[in-house]
């Protein structure tokens, strides 16, 4: 089907500033490009135009305050359309032939999944700034989303301990759904409950009455929502409508799609949801954060867990390139190796984990009550991506460059 | 027993009323006037956008819905008159203009109203039979739906307009030889077509996320339906809808949405391998 703009627009931000301190002896001059692939139509754009702002945001500070150990940070920005085969060509061009130092990219899984080859082609490095179902050890990657250990260890026992052990999950059906699923039917079950139904809906679906149904029919004690895009949030409202009432749990909604605002209240009535970040959080480092935003985009519709991610990764990017002196990936993850790369964001302080290079988050659990106000019931503070690293994933060994799951581990 | 089968009949009515809402302006344009719309779903978020805004300024929501389907509409009857006209000898070519008109509006919908809108919210709340909660306002979706046939029945059968449409289409030239304004009764014909899909938009608003690209969600049950009826409304149509939406209830009640989906694109393979005319096309055989 048509979606999004068929030409391409690509956005160069390359501000040199006047206050160039060379402190930090760089092997290249030039500025640092980083190239930007994010969804900027199609049915993702809601929850990632926000991730290209946040960006600009970080770099124009970053070059306002020297740039990166003395070089101005340029942006290569391209809209990827939602579309996964954008994400290929937009990939190959941003290493090939515009020769950026990193990439910034990436949404859905799926598309995740679609680029994750070409970087390994072309050995270059990617940050994917998106919480997403985790399992990926691939030493070309940065993952600064958070993972099903932060997320789902921490909800599901919750959401049992308070509403029951009968659950229901409805997931979108591609990687990031299935797999997600996996992991709360293991979680669901190590906790002594019952998965009373499970269903996968395709994306692009917006029609769910049958599927209201099926969960009445099947009375959990609450409902796991892992659904994707603009589309399949209509069930939230066709829910609503038909008195489901039930509490619901979700790694996705809120955090990234702002479900919360969009819909009339109470349809999001007793959505509980894990994320490292949302413009709600009440606390100084996120108020400040909020307040820059906004002075920089004022119509911003929401500042969502991505658009923190996408922040705090460029500022680590930065540290890791002004600590390494180069922008040369083995450096770069030498410095990951030591263990101590971190930072103190929006979200509070973040570290990469040298094993899976993935990043230590801080979990709120947000509420959605009946006005769609949000409140935090309860902080997990500094949960470590862990369990790549405990199945047996350490890419300061090696790089298997795979995508393992619960089912799927790495073989030891 | 009895909650069986009202739910069985609920999911029935709520597919059925789905594909007819979605199809009608279709089902004129593509099915009637031979026009290959790829812009319907446009139409359709066009009526949903008009509908919202309408209803957040607080117009009721009936009325809010009628300005969405006038607004598409008259849209509907402004590119007739500056694109379609010029292609209605060229189907290939109108593909490719409709397929463009699609792709701005979505984008320019994303660039000047931004990626989403607010929701208006369902109204009319639920009721209950034996345990399980419905929406009250899906049950006014499928009178709809039968009203909307019923209506495009009269107007086409039973009214002077609905005898010049069917005239005009047919024999163009014999038309305009006993003096009818073809080129106006086009117009019309598309503009209701379009206003139709708004309707499709102003009524599914208030149950769905509003963003550009939301008529995409409609396009492919439409086409379906469409390409299985054939070329006439009543007979292809309605029928169409009727059999997509009793094979869509119960393969999702069986193995869910995916088995929904599957079973509505493997009956669109074998009506068309069977009956390439479609059922209309099927039912009319042999009278000419």
């Amino acid at each position: 089907m048509p979606s999004g703009s068929q030409f391409v627009k690509a956005m160069r931000l390359g501000v040199a500033t006047a206050a160039l301190t060379a402190s930090v002896g760089m092997a290249q001059e030039g500025p640092i490009k980083i190239g930007v692939l994010e969804d900027q139509s199609g049915d993702f754009a809601a929850a990632t135009m926000v991730k290209v702002n946040a960006i600009t945001l970080a770099a124009e500070e970053i070059n306002a305050a020297g740039g990166i150990g003395g070089r101005p940070v340029e942006l290569v920005v391209y809209d990827t359309q939602s579309d996964n085969t954008r994400y290929q060509e937009f990939m190959r061009r941003v290493l090939q032939s515009d020769k950026v130092d990193v990439v910034f990219a990436g949404f859905s899984s799926a598309s995740r999944e679609a680029y994750r080859p070409i970087v390994n082609q072309f050995d270059g490095l990617a940050f994917y700034n998106n919480q997403y179902e985790g399992g990926v050890c691939d030493a070309n990657m940065i993952v600064t989303g958070a993972v099903p250990e932060q997320q789902f260890s921490t909800l599901i026992p919750w959401m049992m301990e308070t509403y029951g052990k009968n659950v229901y999950t409805i997931a979108a059906d591609y990687n990031f759904g299935q797999i997600s699923a996996e992991w709360v039917r293991k979680i669901v079950e190590d906790n002594g409950g019952t998965m009373v139904g499970e269903e996968f809906i395709p994306l692009g679906v917006s029609q769910f009455s049958q599927t209201i149904q099926n969960i009445q029919g099947a009375k959990p004690d609450f409902v796991v929502t892992l659904l994707v895009g603009a589309a399949q949030a209509s069930y939230y409202e066709q829910a609503a409508a038909a008195n489901v009432g039930l509490p619901m749990a979700s790694s996705v909604n809120v955090g990234q799609g702002y479900e919360h605002k969009r819909f009339t209240p109470p349809s999001l009535k007793d959505m509980y949801v894990t994320t490292n970040y949302i413009e709600e959080v009440d606390t100084p480092e996120s108020k400040a954060f909020i307040e820059k935003f906004r002075a920089r985009f004022p119509d911003e519709p929401y500042i969502n867990q991505e658009a923190a991610n996408s922040y705090i990764a460029m500022y680590l990017y930065k540290s890791m390139v002004e600590r390494a002196g180069t922008t040369d990936r083995e450096a770069l993850r030498a410095e990951i190796a030591k263990g101590d790369v971190c930072f103190d964001g929006p979200s509070g302080k973040v570290c990469l984990d040298p094993k899976s290079q993935h990043m230590s988050h801080n979990i709120f659990l947000a509420k959605v009550n009946e006005d769609h106000s949000i409140e935090f019931p309860k902080v997990w503070e500094n949960i470590t991506p862990y369990w790549l690293g405990e199945a047996g994933c350490d890419l300061t060994q090696n790089d298997p460059s795979e995508q393992y799951t619960p089912s799927n581990p790495p073989t030891k | 027993m009895f909650a069986t089968a009202f739910s069985f009949l609920y999911q029935f009515g709520d597919a059925f009323a789905f594909l007819v809402i979605a199809s009608m302006g279709l089902a004129i344009i593509f099915g009637m006037m031979g026009v290959i719309n790829l812009a319907h779903g446009e139409f359709i978020m066009c009526g949903a956008y008009v509908t919202a805004t309408l209803a957040q300024k607080g117009v009721p929501l009936p009325l809010a819905i009628l300005g969405g389907a006038a607004c598409a509409g008259i849209i509907g009857m402004v590119i007739e008159i500056t694109i379609i006209r010029r292609l209605y000898h060229r189907p290939l070519d109108s593909i490719v203009a409709t397929w463009g008109i699609s792709m701005v509006a979505t984008q320019g919908v994303l660039i000047v109203l931004g990626s989403t809108m607010q929701g208006v919210g369902t109204p009319l709340g639920s009721f209950s039979v034996g345990g399980y909660f419905y929406s009250v306002y899906r049950l006014v979706l499928m009178a709809i739906a039968v009203g909307l046939l019923l209506g495009l029945y009269l107007l086409f059968y039973h009214t002077r307009f609905g005898v010049i449409a069917r005239a005009t289409i047919q024999l163009p030239r014999m038309a305009r030889a006993t003096g009818v304004d073809t080129s106006r009764i086009y117009t019309l014909t598309f503009g209701l077509g379009a206003a139709l899909a708004g309707l499709a938009g102003g009524l599914y608003a208030p149950t769905m996320t509003l963003v550009p690209t939301m008529g995409s969600t409609f396009i492919v049950e439409s086409f379906v339906t469409v390409v299985i009826g054939g070329g006439d409304i009543f007979l292809g149509a309605a029928p169409a809808a009727a059999i997509l939406a009793v094979i869509r209830a119960g393969m999702t009640a069986w193995q869910g949405q995916l088995f929904g989906q599957i079973g509505l694109l493997l009956t669109v393979i074998v009506v068309i391998r069977l009956m390439p005319g479609g059922l209309s096309g099927w039912i009319l055989r042999g009278r000419k």
